[in-house]
């Protein structure tokens, strides 16, 4: 890990029109990501955070989905205005993307072969099929998938082994920011931590940096160096993981941790945070979380509060920011 | 594999007798004695009496359907009542004629469905989208036999670029004689293939790889040409088969608009005579070809996925693992 900055995002803002209404499915989000740096990105279901990974390497399905604002920069470089030949350079090759569910993220027609010596090939044009070939049985074996598999088909291999699959296509070109969206949500729970333990491992072997996206915060805390809270399309807070774990300040956070039944105190009913994520259609004027939130205020809801620093590298988008 | 043709094939019996046994019915409950038409207006009450006989067709029913079945099984379609040249040589006469017909006409359908269906599905709700799909409904609503006078009407008889009537003889000539026929034919098949591929198209698009294909970095052209298309060939295969089952067998309005010397033209012929054994024969003929249409495209499925291919050879292995216990 180094300091140096691979991704800057700032103010993203990305709508779907849909025909009940204009989904406002991120607002205003700004975040970073250090070379061969873990990124957590956690949020409930519908907060926006596939939006962000598919916004990133701009695969944003249009209609109805458009970027209306914001910058992001890859290296420096200013991915929202490169052409799409520049951004078939940047696909699969300096940023790659696992998807959510296994089974329907590969082809069913093609050998896992196929799949992964595609992916190769296209971004290197200069070597032969051999040694294509070559890459795609090494990457195969990086995953753990004897080299005497590649010439089968999908509906051949289990749950975890696709993931394992998808992860090779991933990674087969070398990347230097992997987007991982819920990469084990769809998985066992064994499988989980076994695939967890693989990405984690080629990641550091390969200094690849990585943005986990989780609605676990458990998984959250073995992988990740820093972690952003998304909160109904905004990042209600972001800091470094012991600061989050430790001393989080949005009632969100507070809520998400709470709910997470404990081991060592005695507990008799779950903790969850109560009411639902407020409709991305109709978002409140003010905080987004004053709804739900126990110590809302009439202040809460008159405008939404600035995302300012509590603590070196500690974001907190309230106005509160006590937490507990 | 094997194993499953085969058995596909066996199935084709009963599904023959069946066939055999309506038509056979439906013939009989028609009005008219076949023997007074092939005696025509001038024949006594004796000479159709004694010509009945000769024919068997004072038996019941039943013993005259085993019969022909008994005489089919060993390759015999009888006779026609008309010329009484037999009707297996008669059909397999006509045959080529309307076999090259149909495959002109899926040609047709192919080259004009396919394209049009991928870039419908590429550009849905475009104004191009909009416009093949109205285009497309007016090629399925429109009536064959309609659509064939009206071409040859502006290109044969307006313009004089191709014959109107009749097939050519002749490499050049039979293409020439083909465009209008083809065209009629493949037009309201072009409709349904647009229709098909756009749709089976437009449920690929949405699935997961596609967007797995696109975060690899591949174009757009290359992913609806590997990642697309292959996937959405099934639904496309089944309807193109079914289409090509209908032209070999369901021409007749062509192919007398057009005088088309095929199957077709054929059994109208023959209905009109009442000539039975003739209509049997071509009847039978045509579901037997249906069926090896059919047979062709689960067999095409096999190579198109995976997925079925194993389920195939699977059925086998169960099998053969149960005669072993």
């Amino acid at each position: 890990m180094s300091d140096k900055e691979l991704l800057r995002i700032e103010n993203l803002e990305i709508r779907y029109e849909t025909d009940d209404g204009v989904v406002k499915a991120l607002n205003d989000v700004s975040l970073y990501v250090n070379e061969g740096e873990t990124l957590g990105l956690v949020g409930e279901t519908g907060a926006g955070k596939t939006t962000l990974a598919k916004g990133i390497l701009r695969l944003i399905q249009t209609p109805p989905g458009h970027i209306v604002g914001g910058k992001v920069f890859y290296d420096g470089k200013d991915v929202l205005s490169m052409t799409e030949q520049e951004m078939h350079q940047i696909r699969g090759n300096a940023i790659s993307m696992v998807f959510q569910d296994p089974m329907t993220s590969l082809n069913p027609v093609m050998t896992v072969g196929e799949q992964i010596e595609e992916v190769i090939a296209v971004h290197n044009p200069d070597i032969g099929k051999e040694e294509i070939r070559a890459r795609a049985i090494a990457m195969l074996g990086r995953v753990g998938i004897s080299a005497d598999r590649i010439d089968e088909y999908p509906h051949q291999f289990s749950g975890g082994m696709k993931q394992r699959v998808i992860i090779a296509i991933a990674l087969a070109c070398n990347p230097k920011l992997l987007l991982a969206d819920e990469p084990t949500t769809a998985l066992d729970v064994t499988i989980q931590a076994q695939v967890l333990e693989m990405i984690r491992k080629l990641k550091n072997e390969m200094n690849t940096a990585m943005i986990l996206i989780s609605h676990d915060l458990g998984v959250v805390a073995q992988t990740c160096d820093r972690v952003a809270i998304i909160y109904a399309g905004r990042i209600v807070e972001t800091g470094n993981l012991y600061d989050i774990f430790k001393n989080p300040q949005h009632p969100y956070t507070v809520g998400l941790l709470d709910s997470i039944p404990s081991l060592t105190k005695e507990t008799k009913r779950l903790n969850p945070i109560k009411g639902l994520m407020p409709d991305p259609t109709n978002l409140p004027s003010g905080c987004p979380f004053a709804p739900r939130c126990n110590y809302a205020s009439s202040e809460c809801s008159a405008a939404v509060p600035e995302l300012e620093e509590s603590g070196s590298g500690h974001f907190v988008r309230c106005i509160r920011k006590e937490g507990r | 594999m094997w194993k499953y043709i085969l058995k596909r094939l066996l199935m084709m019996i009963p599904v023959l007798l069946g066939v055999t046994f309506l038509v056979f019915f439906i013939l009989n409950m028609t009005p008219g004695d076949p023997a007074a038409i092939i005696l025509g207006d001038q024949a006594t009450p004796e000479a159709i009496a004694q010509l009945r006989e000769e024919l068997g067709l004072n038996d019941p029913l039943l013993i005259r359907y085993f019969r022909y079945i008994i005489d089919m099984l060993h390759g015999d379609f009888g006779e026609s009542y008309k010329n009484g040249i037999s009707v297996a040589a008669q059909v397999l006469d006509k045959f080529p004629n309307t076999a090259v017909l149909a495959v002109a006409g899926i040609f047709v359908a192919l080259i004009i469905g396919i394209p049009v269906g991928i870039i419908s599905a590429r550009k849905q709700y475009s104004a191009l989208d909009n416009t093949s799909m109205v285009l497309s409904l007016i090629g399925v609503s429109m009536p064959n036999f309609w659509l064939g006078l009206l071409l040859s009407l502006l290109f044969a008889l307006k313009l004089g670029w191709f014959p109107s009537q009749g097939m050519g003889s002749g490499f050049l000539p039979l293409l020439r004689s083909l465009v209008l026929p083809a065209f009629t034919l493949g037009t309201g098949s072009a409709a349904t293939v647009v229709r098909m591929t756009r749709s089976s198209m437009l449920e690929v698009i949405r699935q997961d790889y596609i967007s797995t294909a696109r975060s690899k970095g591949l174009s757009e052209n290359v992913i609806t040409k590997r990642h697309m298309f292959r996937n959405a060939l099934i639904p496309i295969v089944t309807a193109v088969g079914l289409q090509f089952g209908t032209l070999l067998g369901g021409a007749m309005l062509t192919e007398t608009v057009f005088s088309w010397p095929g199957l077709g033209r054929l059994m109208v012929d023959s209905l009109n005579s009442k000539d039975i054994p003739m209509v049997l024969g071509s009847v039978i003929f045509l579901t037997i070809m249906f069926s090896f249409v059919n047979l062709a495209v689960d067999i095409i499925y096999a190579f198109i996925d995976p997925r079925i291919k194993s389920l195939y050879k699977k059925a086998g292995f169960r099998k053969r693992k149960a005669v072993a216990a």
